[in-house]
């Protein structure tokens, strides 16, 4: 494991990208950061632009609109850049799947590191979705 | 080799850098606890800029020449002051005249390098930042000045840190007088500004402008404007133990009075919410300003 790598696990600053969600997600996202969960245990921050950013969280189902702000979006970001789906949606569509307005799942238009299912996901579910995130880089380089 | 060793290592960068980023961590610790949340870990500041020095560095299409500049500049200045203000408290009789006046035209360097380098990266947002940042300095200056007039004055003209140590050793602190403690008063404020917190982080507030003046920042850039911040709150503190509570200066009173002004910012911090930059404005050039005037009105006559 590289020292980069360990210090990028270590303190994890959060942009947090809406593709077209109904907020259920967003709120829940918020939740992890109030004194009953508190992320900033782990260093982890939500920042405001994407160019500090290290890790990219997705929520929402894909809309038609959102997909190539998206990629502009990965595009922006500095490397090494993790990407996260929160959500059903973001994951698989969920109930919108034949939907007119959607395109594709998360993760045929960016490379997913982490998948966090539920409609919405606890924040119980999303802390175990980091520390597994946090194991699986460390275990690769 | 003894000034580089000063500038480099001890009361300069590494020591300054070192310090600055334990008070950055009492502060976000101290912010945990006031909302009832547990806090980052010990050495969380330290992961956070080791891990920025790792991150790719991106440099926006149509940015000037100064975008990469500009953030050595700044902790170039900022350490200058570091280390000046480090060298007076250790030998107060080795300072050189005026040197109270190139710490003060130092301390205005890391801000002017926020604009600059805010207005070289062709943001519009970053743009927006760097015009408040530029309203801000025009509105703190003034009765930080002021403030810094009544110690000169109290300490009988002189313009060297260590004779104003000298003559507060003998004749008590300037904050004990009428004038020196509303030029401390006032002081204060102007800290909290320069430092950029809340209630004047109005030049990089990530809710509406997304960062401002950082914006376009990442990777190594964005570790030294961060390590400039943290570079200021070890050094502006400090700045304001020597000019008006200077009368015993062993090191633990230091570290003790150190820490008093640190809980002063945190929580001005923390009870505060943002202001506009209009509102910013209108405070600092009403109540500050004048009560820095009466202050030094105060000095003259001797109070």
């Amino acid at each position: 494991m590289s020292f980069k790598i360990k210090a990028l696990t270590k303190s994890i600053w959060v942009f947090h990208a809406s593709a077209g969600s109904c907020n259920n997600c967003d709120i829940e996202i918020l939740d992890c950061l109030t004194p009953r969960f508190d992320l900033e245990r782990f260093g982890i921050q939500l920042i405001g632009s994407v160019r500090h950013a290290d890790a990219l969280l997705v929520t929402g189902a894909m809309s038609r609109k959102s997909v190539p702000r998206l990629k502009k979006i990965y595009e922006q970001a500095p490397k090494p850049c993790v990407v996260i789906a929160v959500g059903t949606c973001a994951c698989s569509q969920h109930m919108f799947k034949d939907s007119y307005h959607v395109m594709e799942p998360l993760d045929k238009i960016l490379p997913v590191d982490l998948y966090i299912p539920g409609c919405p996901p606890k924040p119980e579910a999303m802390i175990a979705g980091i520390v597994k995130l946090v194991a699986k880089l460390r275990k690769i380089k | 080799m003894n000034i580089l060793f000063n500038y480099l290592i001890f009361p300069g960068f590494i020591f300054s850098i070192c310090a600055g980023l334990m008070a950055g961590w009492v502060d976000r610790k101290v912010t945990a606890r006031l909302q009832y949340r547990q806090g980052p870990p010990l050495l969380q500041n330290f992961w956070d800029i080791i891990k920025l020095f790792g991150k790719e560095t991106i440099v926006p299409a149509q940015a000037r020449a100064t975008f990469l500049f500009c953030p050595y500049l700044g902790l170039v200045s900022a350490g200058l002051v570091a280390a000046l203000l480090g060298r007076v408290i250790i030998l107060p009789m080795e300072s050189f005249i005026g040197d109270l006046i190139v710490v003060l035209y130092l301390l205005m360097i890391p801000a002017i390098a926020l604009i600059l380098g805010a207005s070289s990266s062709r943001n519009p947002l970053a743009s927006v930042g760097a015009s408040r940042e530029m309203k801000l300095v025009l509105s703190y200056e003034l009765p930080f000045i002021l403030s810094i007039i009544v110690v000169i004055i109290k300490s009988g003209g002189v313009i060297q840190l260590g004779q104003i140590l000298d003559h507060q050793a003998l004749s008590g602190s300037n904050i004990l007088s009428l004038s020196g403690g509303l030029a401390f008063f006032v002081a204060i404020f102007c800290m909290q500004a320069k430092l950029g917190y809340a209630p004047f982080e109005i030049s990089e507030a990530e809710q509406e402008i997304m960062g401002g003046v950082l914006i376009e920042y990442s990777g190594l850039p964005l570790a030294v404007f961060k390590l400039t911040k943290v570079v200021l709150l070890y050094t502006l503190p400090l700045l304001l133990v020597v000019l008006f509570l200077g009368k015993d200066l062993s090191w633990w009173l230091i570290i003790l009075k150190y820490i008093a002004l640190l809980v002063v910012i945190i929580l001005i911090k923390n009870t505060n919410p943002r202001l506009r930059i209009d509102q910013a404005m209108r405070f600092f050039w009403r109540i500050p300003t004048l009560l820095a005037v009466i202050a030094v009105a105060l000095a003259i006559l001797g109070f």
